[in-house]
């Protein structure tokens, strides 16, 4: 899924600031999931807006709604009648949806409540972990599947670099994080699996067009003939 | 000096003084300097001075540690004007296939004939840690392009490049690094791909390297590239457990950092160290010579040297400007009993 973040309401704050009427608009698909940008995501945030601002002696009002996705123009389309009352939108979907919201609603400015994070996995409670890169050629059958794309901190396609030690990524130490080296987790697939000799294999270069955007992507079996 | 290390003089992919040592069958030894942070070439020519005629190639490292520096390849053609051979190492964490080519292609057409390719330290160790890092191309695909660039005379894109560089072509290996039996693996993988040396990551803890090199004979990969590892004279006890603890990928023994400590005088123990890792490296089956990496202690490389009777380098001439002469210098080439190179020291 999607993982994306709050931001903090300071931040939130900052960028109503010229508003009086707000529209705060929740998405129920991967922000939901991952506890940033559902429902109650929405109802908590709201709050602490009108908390917020009613302190400070200049009160907001505040307007609450969530919909299945914002990454779809149907469901967009329910929000017509809030966004009519409201200065500004504050989205808590991905980027994504985010935009995609905005595009529906050109007139009224959107603003980001999250910071949208990764293509990951919930790997323990209020812990996710990045999966995937979209880099657009998966390489998942050559690397006993586990991704060096997005799971190798320099995306190598050859193997670990002289900076994988004991299992972790030299990156765990300037970082102070605890980062696997992804090219240890493929070789020790690849060793269970009975596969190791795949690593003998020289990949070469990449083709990076297809991971970097603006990407579009059409299936002629599913187009419409619009003539 | 095994037999299968010597290649006929007349098949050189680069003609570089370097290729002709190994292919001649002579134990090398390369220098590296550390390019300085500044617009100034004054670090290398006196560093570079000390090494000329000692050794046979020096290596200028490429924005080491992530940290901006001269660039390699400027460095690099400075010495070629100083009369020297560089050996110029080329990461791939900030540029991209584009941009790789396009120095080299400079750095060709100015002289400089071998180079060492790299993944390079992650930016997150240097002074931008928040750059985006580039990595277009791994060091072993940067490799095959520059065999490509070489053998094929085209671009990796397929494009023809007339008057094509054609580089004596080097890479590194870790043997202290994980997986520990993938090492040798990746180090044949660098030779599929095209690469004609290898310099180790330095050896601080020799039981592991002789591992690492039992592997590599077990392969037979001693006998399709040329192996030297890399040797570092270790300026402080306290450097040494830095280095144990505080720098990935690498392994540094207990016997080698005690030794340093126990020490009565730690800097001349560590050239002594030094000396007697060469001498020992030159008996072990499938090294072909060394590289002497003095990170920040450059000035001591003629001592080490003229200690370890490599010199004179058969195709370097000798030059008897030592370089940087300090008091300190002046004093451990004093206690080291070592005379002949740099009478006006004695």
């Amino acid at each position: 899924m999607i993982v994306a973040e709050g931001k903090p309401v300071e931040k939130i704050l900052e960028m109503i600031a010229p508003y009086k009427k707000v529209l705060i608009a929740g998405c129920r698909g991967c922000v939901t999931v991952c506890l940033t940008g559902g429902e109650k995501e929405v109802g908590i945030l709201a709050s602490q807006i009108r908390m917020a601002r009613s302190k400070d002696g200049n009160p907001i009002e505040v307007l609450e709604q969530t919909e299945e996705r914002q990454c779809d123009a149907e469901y967009n389309a329910k929000f017509l009648e809030n966004v009519g009352k409201v200065d500004a939108i504050m989205s808590l979907a991905c980027g994504i949806g985010i935009q995609y919201l905005g595009e529906k609603y050109p007139l009224t400015p959107i603003y980001p409540g999250v910071n949208t994070l990764m293509l990951g996995a919930n790997i323990d409670v209020g812990k996710w972990e990045e999966r995937c890169f979209a880099c657009g050629d998966c390489v998942l059958d050559k690397t006993g599947g586990i991704c060096p794309i997005a799971r190798c901190s320099k995306s190598l396609l050859n193997g670990p670099c002289g900076g994988s030690q004991n299992g972790k990524c030299e990156v765990s130490a300037p970082t102070k994080e605890d980062v696997s080296c992804g090219w240890q987790l493929i070789y020790d697939r690849l060793v269970a699996l009975g596969q190791v000799d795949k690593l003998k294999e020289v990949i070469p270069a990449k083709n990076w067009l297809r991971a970097k955007g603006p990407r579009t992507y059409v299936r002629e079996d599913l187009t419409l003939d619009r003539s | 000096m095994t037999e299968a290390n010597s290649k006929p003089e007349g098949n050189l992919k680069s003609g570089s003084a370097l290729e002709r040592t190994y292919a001649s069958g002579q134990f090398v030894v390369t220098g590296e300097i550390g390019p300085p942070k500044e617009s100034s070439f004054h670090h290398v020519e006196m560093y570079g001075q000390g090494m000329k005629g000692r050794v046979d190639s020096v290596n200028f490292t490429d924005n080491q540690t992530a940290v901006t520096r001269l660039s390699s390849w400027a460095a690099s053609v400075k010495l070629v004007q100083m009369g020297m051979e560089p050996n110029l190492q080329v990461v791939c964490r900030d540029r991209n296939r584009l941009a790789i080519q396009s120095d080299l292609l400079g750095a060709y057409a100015l002289g400089v004939r071998n180079v060492l390719c790299l993944t390079g330290d992650h930016q997150a160790f240097g002074n931008h840690p928040g750059c985006k890092g580039v990595y277009d191309v791994d060091s072993i695909q940067l490799i095959g392009i520059l065999k490509r660039l070489r053998d094929e005379g085209c671009f990796e894109c397929g494009e023809e490049c007339k008057h094509n560089p054609k580089f004596f072509i080097g890479c590194a290996a870790n043997p202290f690094a994980d997986p520990f039996e993938f090492r040798v693996v990746r180090l044949e993988k660098k030779i599929e791909a095209g690469a004609d040396f290898v310099q180790t990551q330095c050896i601080l803890d020799m039981e592991r390297f002789e591992r690492f090199m039992e592997l590599v004979r077990e392969r037979g990969l001693h006998k399709r590239i040329y192996l030297a590892p890399g040797l570092m004279p270790v300026k402080s006890p306290k450097m040494a457990r830095y280095m144990q603890h505080g720098v990935p990928g690498m392994i540094v023994s207990e016997e080698f950092c005690q030794f340093l400590e126990k020490a009565p005088n730690g800097k001349i123990a560590a050239l002594d160290l030094t000396v007697n890792y060469i001498k020992h490296v030159q008996q072990i089956e499938g090294v072909s010579g060394c590289h002497i990496m003095a990170v920040a202690w450059e000035e001591v490389v003629p001592l080490i040297l003229t200690k370890a009777g490599v010199l004179p380098r058969p195709f370097a001439a000798f030059h008897d400007n030592p370089g940087v002469i300090t008091d300190e210098l002046k004093a451990l080439w004093k206690k080291s009993g070592v005379e002949g190179y740099v009478p006006e020291l004695m």
